[in-house]
């Protein structure tokens, strides 16, 4: 093949270069390898079951998230008056109630791992070196984590005679 | 996509059967340039030739260079799939006419891009390195694996036994679905349709033992679990392979096996 191409001179089909070209047969060009080429070095497949969990938690709480977020939505900014009614009374007003503690309590955790998982799929997929995978994933397991034990405490915590 | 025009080019066409096309082909030569360029040749065909007997012309007549892989010419062995106008297909069974439109204005054709299929490192032109993908396939051990004496006849299945992994048997590993899949692109360390199609082809076999083993390697981090859904094997398929559908069931003989 190669001597072929000198032969039929391929400058021609690949265009006198604009210059001299610093790559020939002997001195080929690096090639372009896609990110994290599997090899017979791949690891073998290990036991467990954590990625068909978390597979089936997104849609799972993804269901249900539907009506809690929807819910949500809608007796925050639309129903009865509206966005405009929100503050700190209105907060106060439905946490003294357990079910809204609950509704809100569950959304929380939802939200928070249902979010958290979907970044880490989003990472696993775009962040090419291990060591940028580790940053990036230790960074959104921190958030989270902080997060969902922040608004926790809130939740129980809450004291709506706190001035 | 392709316009329909090629009736009415046909009829305007009646002497001579030819059009002229250009091909826009992404080219890369290692021992010339580090960077990849496209290339036009503009030939004369019969719209109802394939793409690689435009490939062809320009390799025989125009470009000795020109490097692409095919064998059979037939959709059998799977060589030249390629990204053709953007899409996975076999060079081999893609008609001309199918993939030509025609610029409203000038009524010229417009150029058809030829590119090497994605996420696999091109060696030079539409050529790509396979082994990964490979490797993917030999990690799902896609052979026959049983127990036991060996039969002094065949082994015997049900009609309705084969009928149940049929479709996948159809693969003829060209690699169109795995590189055009997105979550492939950007991890190669992901198994990618195709190994999963042939995992399936061996795990609803009922003549199969290592149906659990293949499953359970299927169920890693780097298996059935990144597909996104995404379709684009399923198009990409020159087979008509339901690729997707077949990685589904793996996903729910996975759930199902342990609930
Ligand atoms: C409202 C109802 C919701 C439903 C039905 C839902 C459903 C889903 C499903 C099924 C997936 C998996 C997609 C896949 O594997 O291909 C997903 C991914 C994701 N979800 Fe949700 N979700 C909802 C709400 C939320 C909320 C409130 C957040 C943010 C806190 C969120 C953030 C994400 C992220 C970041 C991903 C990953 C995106 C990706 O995989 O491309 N979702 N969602
Ligand atoms: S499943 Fe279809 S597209 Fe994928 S390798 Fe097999 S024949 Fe090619
Ligand atoms: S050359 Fe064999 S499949 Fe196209």
């Amino acid at each position: 093949m190669s001597a072929d191409t000198t032969a039929t001179g391929s400058t021609a089909a690949i265009s006198p270069v604009e210059s001299v070209s610093v790559f020939d047969v002997d001195h080929p060009a690096p090639l372009i390898e896609p990110p994290r080429k599997r090899t017979a070095k791949t690891p073998k497949a290990t036991r467990g079951n954590f990625e068909m969990a978390a597979w089936l938690f997104m849609r799972l709480s993804g269901v249900v998230l539907v009506v809690l977020v929807i819910g949500h939505l809608l007796i925050q900014l639309v129903l009865d008056g509206g966005v405009a009614r929100i503050g700190f009374a209105f907060v106060a007003g439905r946490w003294a109630s357990p079910w809204w503690q609950t509704w809100d309590l569950l959304m929380l955790w939802l939200a928070m791992l249902h979010g958290g998982n979907g970044m880490r799929t989003i990472i696993n997929d775009y962040a090419e070196r291990a060591n940028t995978r580790l940053w990036l994933k230790g960074l959104l397991y921190t958030a989270t984590v902080f997060t969902i034990l922040l608004g926790t405490l809130v939740i129980f915590t809450f004291d709506p005679n706190i001035r | 996509m392709a316009t329909p025009l090629l009736d009415k080019v046909e009829d305007e066409a009646a002497a001579s059967p030819y059009i002229t096309v250009t091909l826009r082909i992404r080219r890369f030569n290692p021992e010339i340039s580090d960077e990849a360029r496209w290339e036009d040749f503009s030939i004369e065909i019969d719209p109802k030739e394939r793409v690689l007997d435009a490939l062809h012309k320009i390799k025989w007549d125009v470009d000795g260079s020109l490097t692409f892989r095919r064998s059979c010419a037939h959709g059998i062995c799977g060589s030249d799939a390629m990204r053709i106008n953007g899409k996975n297909r076999l060079a081999c069974k893609t008609l001309i006419k199918d993939i030509t439109s025609f610029d409203r204005k000038t009524g010229a054709t417009k150029p058809i891009t030829v590119e090497a299929i994605k996420g696999l490192t091109v060696l030079k032109d539409l050529v790509v390195d396979m082994e990964p993908f490979f490797q993917a396939y030999r990690d799902v051990m896609p052979f026959l694996v049983t127990t036991g004496n060996e039969p002094t006849r065949e082994r015997l299945q049900s009609a309705e036994d084969r009928e149940r992994f049929d479709d996948t048997t159809k693969c003829i590993l060209c690699a169109a679905c795995t590189s055009s899949c997105p979550v492939f692109w950007n991890d190669g360390q992901y198994f990618g349709p195709a190994a999963i199609v042939n995992a399936h082809r061996f795990i609803f076999d009922s003549r199969d033992e290592a149906g659990e083993q293949r499953l359970e390697i299927l169920n890693d981090k780097d298996g059935v679990w990144r597909c996104r859904t995404t379709f684009n094997c399923t198009d990409a398929c020159p087979r008509g392979i339901e690729v997707t559908k077949a990685i589904q069931e793996v996903k729910r003989a996975l759930i199902t096996r342990r609930f």
